[in-house]
């Protein structure tokens, strides 16, 4: 059967990379906030849409846009879009944590959670308006050509594809090198182990939670920028960008929440199953298209599996809670 | 007893008697049916003027809009000026159902016009049909909204139509021996008009040779194109929304997918070239109308739409214009305005010509009508075919 030739397993596999990176660089904010305070910033995925967005607004305000040709913007344009973007973002990921969630930092873990639907809520709609991005879908192909890099045994190699790929791996090596390696790092991972004595110890919280903010909605900003040249982008209050946050917040639960690396293993494990399960199963059933429909399903089922037989996730440690 | 509380009693005794007065004048009204003979006539308009699906409503209110200040300018329905209140829904079910409640009970519309999207015109039909207000949906195309009622119409074509015009359409002018289907599971439209394609499809002789399920906004599809791709189709049907559809048929080409796609009307919008770019071309729709079709209804339309709004009317905006003159010409052809005469009149409808060509309503309440095929050449839309009603 040609579908399963080694040209198609090359191509399933150059998809199932980008796709993992992608949700990688999502899961990887949900993890670093969660791994600090211990809840789940369900705004996260807004910051996602917002990122695509304001990439379009920055790019659109340059006048890269105008010709609405694919790839007709300079070579510096999205280099510098993706700066802009992620700094954007990050300014945006420290303002809510100080506005909506900081004055909560001693109520009940639910309230806080509760305030992040709000948020999520709050940014989805105002995107919506006419004076903010609006209401209808829109593109930023014009940025960059999807042009065919080489050719490898019958597989074109896309840029889009590569690019998503080199620039996951490249910024999940600096966020490793900046949780691992500084001190920044080092009063971060202090802060989620007890975040009490490593105030006494001198760590200022608030500084570090800034940071976590900061680093997890830059890296939202650039997946928000990789998924919009990928997959064009929605308005912000599309059920698409939820679902995204949703699958790359599985990820992150089923690599270890709390664990950077366990958020990139989770985050390709979960695109291993929507890309390739999806793509062999099906090959194998031509006959039964419902295989096929259940693309999604297979990806939450692992979730499944994953919380009945290691609850704290594939690389997260079992903590026994503190009485 | 002092002369404050007598002086509250009388105040509150005269009140009284004035509320149950006013009552008893509503009643005898009859609940709004039996519409008065002079003055204003008062059209209903419910639409989403807000929300995700704002480009719907505000399409089809100006089109309303014009067909009245258009008909006003010669003189009116029977010799009455023409009046219309547009209440917004929102794109919400409840919301739909209240607006349509708000037209008849407290604006007393003749006749409802409304909604683009099928589930809301299912939310606002219940109403129309209890009051016995006639109701005509410019552009629901789910078969179950006319089913409501005996005074819920419709102007624009049926999907199981649409899915045999463009099964026509791939069959004969394509030529297209195996299609390949790509629709959106999440989507009642499209993964009827797949069902309805593929049955017409086979009955022409042709083959399906792959049929693939996408989730609406989930847009990694990557798989699925490599399946279609694999499946070497003559043509792709693929029945979603334009917001879906641009990107898919862009991540399609550069998968090396090179046949033609085909798709419905929910393909109608400016966003789709947009969006696809370059790639859009060479792919065919089928629709309710083409703004370049040379006919004098079509012409005097675009003109004047342009000329009172700047943009070219989208296919929204020639069925809400064609629902305004059907009601037109039934209210003139009518006895009365009341809701069982005007009713009678609307099903009466016959070989009467508009923007989106000649159709009549036949006996479940729905335009018998013919659909064209659109083709896009160079990033714009040219009439490809004309495919005659079955």
């Amino acid at each position: 059967m040609s579908s399963l030739s080694a040209s198609d397993l090359l191509q399933t596999t150059i998809n199932f990379l980008a796709v993992g990176g992608l949700y990688a660089l999502i899961a990887l904010g949900y993890t670093l906030v969660y791994g600090i305070l211990r809840f789940i910033n369900f705004a996260h995925s807004d910051i996602v849409s917002w990122g695509a967005w304001i990439a379009l607004t920055v790019a659109s305000a340059a006048g890269w846009l105008a010709s609405g040709r694919s790839g007709a913007a300079p070579a510096f344009a999205l280099p510098l879009v993706l700066l802009v973007t992620m700094a954007v973002c990050a300014a945006m990921g420290v303002t809510i944590e100080r506005l909506a969630y900081r004055p909560l930092r001693k109520a009940p873990r639910l309230n806080v959670l509760i305030t992040a639907i709000g948020v999520s809520l709050f940014l989805q709609n105002v995107g919506l308006l006419d004076k903010v991005f609006g209401n209808r879908p829109s593109t930023i192909s014009a940025l960059l050509q999807n042009d065919v890099l080489a050719t490898v045994g019958g597989v074109q190699l896309r840029l889009f594809d590569m690019l998503t790929i080199f620039l996951t791996l490249v910024l999940v090596v600096v966020l490793e090198r900046i949780v691992y390696g500084t001190r920044m790092g080092r009063a971060m991972r202090a802060v989620s182990f007890d975040e009490r004595v490593a105030s006494l110890m001198g760590v200022n919280v608030n500084v570090v939670v800034s940071v976590t903010f900061a680093l997890g909605s830059a890296l939202a900003g650039a997946g928000g920028i990789l998924f919009a040249l990928r997959n064009d982008l929605r308005m912000t209050a599309d059920a698409s960008w939820v679902l995204l946050g949703l699958k790359a917040f599985v990820a992150a639960v089923v690599g270890g929440i709390g664990n950077v690396r366990g958020a990139a293993a989770g985050a390709l494990l979960i695109a291993f199953v929507e890309v390739f399960v999806h793509r062999y199963v099906n090959a194998a059933f031509p006959d039964k298209p419902w295989v096929g429909q259940l693309q999604d399903i297979y990806v939450f089922g692992i979730l499944i599996l994953v919380l009945m037989f290691k609850p704290s996730g594939l690389l997260g440690k079992a903590v026994r809670e503190k009485v | 007893m002092n002369l404050n509380t007598w002086r509250g009693l009388v105040i509150a005794s005269a009140l009284l008697s004035f509320v149950a007065c006013d009552k008893g004048k509503k009643d005898d009204k009859g609940g709004g049916n039996q519409a008065p003979t002079t003055g204003t006539i008062v059209l209903g308009h419910f639409a989403s003027m807000t929300g995700p699906q704002a480009t719907f409503g505000i399409s089809t209110d100006q089109a309303i809009r014009l067909a009245i200040e258009e008909r006003n300018a010669k003189g009116g329905v029977k010799g009455r000026r023409l009046e219309l209140v547009t209440i917004d829904d929102a794109g919400k079910q409840s919301e739909a159902a209240t607006a349509v409640t708000r037209l008849i009970n407290d604006h007393h519309a003749v006749a409802v016009l409304g909604e683009v999207a099928s589930s809301l015109s299912l939310a606002g039909g219940p109403i129309a049909q209890k009051a016995k207000v006639p109701m005509i949906s410019p552009s629901s195309t789910n078969p179950d909204v006319t089913d409501v009622g005996d005074y819920v119409f419709r102007v624009c074509f049926l999907d199981d139509f649409q899915g045999w015009v463009t099964a026509k359409f791939a069959r004969e002018n394509l030529k297209a021996q195996k299609a390949a289907i790509l629709y959106d599971q999440a989507q009642a439209y499209s993964s009827g008009l797949a069902d309805y394609f593929e049955k017409a499809f086979k009955e022409m002789g042709g083959t399906i040779v792959t049929k693939q399920a996408y989730t609406g906004g989930n847009l990694e599809i990557s798989s699925q194109l490599q399946s279609v791709k694999g499946a070497g189709a003559d043509v792709v049907f693929l029945p979603g929304y334009y917001s879906d559809a641009g990107t898919i048929i862009r991540k399609a080409r550069e998968a090396g997918i090179k046949v033609p796609f085909v798709g419905g009307d929910g393909w109608d919008s400016e966003e789709l070239a947009k969006i696809a770019g370059d790639a859009i071309n060479g792919n065919y729709y089928s629709n309710h109308y083409v703004p370049d079709e040379d006919r004098p209804e079509v012409r005097n339309f675009v003109g004047n739409y342009q000329k009172k709004y700047g943009k070219t009317p989208d296919a929204l905006a020639a069925l809400g214009y064609d629902a305004a003159l059907v009601l037109f010409d039934a209210m003139e052809r009518a006895p009365s305005l009341d809701g069982k005469p005007l009713r009678d009149a609307i099903a009466g409808t016959k070989n009467f010509t508009g923007v989106t060509g000649t159709f009549s309503i036949d006996e479940n309440r729905n335009a018998k009508k013919s659909a064209v095929i659109v083709e896009y050449q160079g990033g714009k839309k040219v009439m490809a075919a004309r495919i005659e009603k079955k």
